[in-house]
């Protein structure tokens, strides 16, 4: 009878000194479940995930100037220097409306070609409760060509100088260090070079991202397009970028077979062939205010 | 013979009842040590400030779980990294994501002893707590000073100190190594309440 009272006195003293045990236990045990934290946040360093946007946006009352350049094929000698006599330039100002929604407009020296963009984050990645698997945006735009590559007779006009893209963007982060996209993509072109050459174009990206440190991520994407222009011999587009975060600025080391920057000429016009050494070295340079 | 049976009937239900009181007494203290003092906030604040020449970086945290045992003079803290809010979105996105790395260390904590806590009253004192503060995944002891009020229904805690990034091994890459001041001033503000279970 003894031994069972010293037993359960002390069962009591131990749990009486179990309760008073952690306060960190308590304050874990306390903790709210708060949704915020739910959401994923940093899918991909950028707004870009090599030459195509990526679902991230920029951040509300966010100005951003980029300079872009994409130089001629490494494969094209010693004579034009591997490429560095011909570049292709792109000045962008893109600004963050809010959180969710992205405008920008650029200029290419490449066909002399102006663009605008809007870019507006749909849903977003969730953890938890209510968790939904991937992230969307939905991405519109237009492009000008203003060079003046036609016959003088037959000038060309503003509309007949038009092209259009609009494409899902759909993403996930499935960790820490790896994110997929998938970039449902369709082109429509006012014009086109001859008349067998169809005026819209379909296609599909896939682009991806590793994390290689805290600081530089490995990116790659490639666009499969369903139907081609035929009066061109085009390529899909291929591309792979180091992103090199600095502090505030996100610096891009870009190897791609095509030397244009915007959705409807390097989805739909690419012709070089990558593993061929049609390959266009190039970078993305952006301050952001 | 019928009396000593009943003798010793009535050894057994003495014997009965003493076990019941001992129990009725383990579990009366168990009860007592469950109701000790526990004052807690689940909405405490805390704000770090970080100046140098270039700019000045601040983020407020006001969701901040913090504990005190007025029994034991022991006092907890638990911060989410993730409640931390900046002005600038993107600001916050580096900071989670490549400073602290909330995802691999979601809190900081803090746990330590309330150094002459028997001196705390109406009236605010200074007092020195010592504990270890857990931040990005490293331990330090450290010594806070904070100032210590407790009313009946309520112990307010105040203070500041400085904490060094670079104790808690928290990078900061060259380019903004002018930006970021290399050691963070921290403000804290618990208003503790009584804590049932």
């Amino acid at each position: 009878m003894k031994k069972l009272l010293v037993a359960i006195f002390l069962f009591a003293a131990s749990a009486s000194v179990h309760s008073q045990d952690d306060l960190l236990d308590i304050l874990d045990d306390e903790t709210p479940a708060n949704t915020i934290h739910d959401i994923v946040v940093a899918t991909f360093k950028g707004t870009r995930i090599v030459n195509g946007h990526s679902i991230e946006n920029k951040k509300d009352k966010e100005l951003e100037f980029i300079i872009a350049h994409r130089f001629g094929r490494v494969n094209s000698g010693l004579y034009d220097l591997f490429g560095m006599d011909n570049a292709n330039i792109r000045f962008a100002l893109e600004y963050g409306v809010t959180d969710n929604l992205t405008i920008g407009a650029g200029r290419s020296s490449f066909e002399k070609t102006y663009d605008s963009f809007l870019k507006y984050r749909l849903i977003k990645q969730k953890r938890g409760e209510s968790a939904f698997p991937v992230a969307i945006s939905l991405f519109g735009s237009a492009a000008l060509k203003t060079l003046r590559d036609y016959d003088p007779a037959d000038k060309r006009s503003f509309a007949e100088s038009l092209f259009y893209v609009g494409q899902v963007l759909i993403a996930r982060k499935f960790g820490p260090s790896f994110s997929l996209q998938i970039t449902p993509t369709y082109i429509h072109r006012n014009t086109v070079r001859v008349a067998a050459d169809p005026h819209d174009i379909f296609a599909l990206g896939l682009g991806g991202r590793i994390k290689l440190s805290k600081r530089v991520s490995l990116n790659s994407e490639y666009f499969y397009t369903f139907n081609q222009s035929k009066s061109i011999n085009t390529t899909n587009s291929l591309a792979f970028g180091v992103d090199i975060e600095t502090g505030g600025h996100v610096f891009q080391l870009i190897l791609s077979n095509a030397i244009t920057m915007i959705e409807k000429s390097f989805i739909s016009e690419t012709t070089g062939n990558f593993f061929g050494g049609d390959i266009h070295l190039g970078f993305n340079l952006s301050r952001t205010f | 013979m019928l009396f000593l049976l009943s003798l010793k009937l009535l050894i057994k239900i003495e014997l009965t009842m003493k076990l019941l009181i001992t129990i009725f007494c383990c579990f009366l203290f168990v009860t007592m040590c469950n109701s000790q003092e526990r004052y807690l906030t689940k909405s405490g604040a805390i704000n770090f400030f970080s100046k140098t020449a270039m700019e000045d970086i601040t983020a407020d945290n006001s969701q901040v779980l913090s504990i005190v045992d007025a029994s034991s003079g022991k006092m907890a803290i638990s911060i989410l990294m993730k409640s931390f809010l900046f002005k600038k979105a993107l600001m916050q996105e580096h900071f989670n994501e490549n400073y602290v790395e909330s995802d691999k260390y979601p809190k900081a904590t803090f746990k330590g002893d309330i150094l002459n806590f028997d001196a705390v009253n109406e009236t605010a004192s200074m007092l020195k707590v010592k504990g270890i503060l857990t931040i990005h995944g490293v331990s330090k002891e450290i010594i806070i000073e904070a100032n210590f009020t407790k009313t009946n229904d309520a112990i307010l805690v105040v203070g500041e100190f400085l904490i060094n990034l670079a104790d808690f091994e928290v990078e900061i890459p060259a380019v903004v190594a002018k930006n970021i001041a290399k050691n963070i001033k921290v403000t804290f503000n618990f208003n503790h309440t009584p804590y049932k279970k």
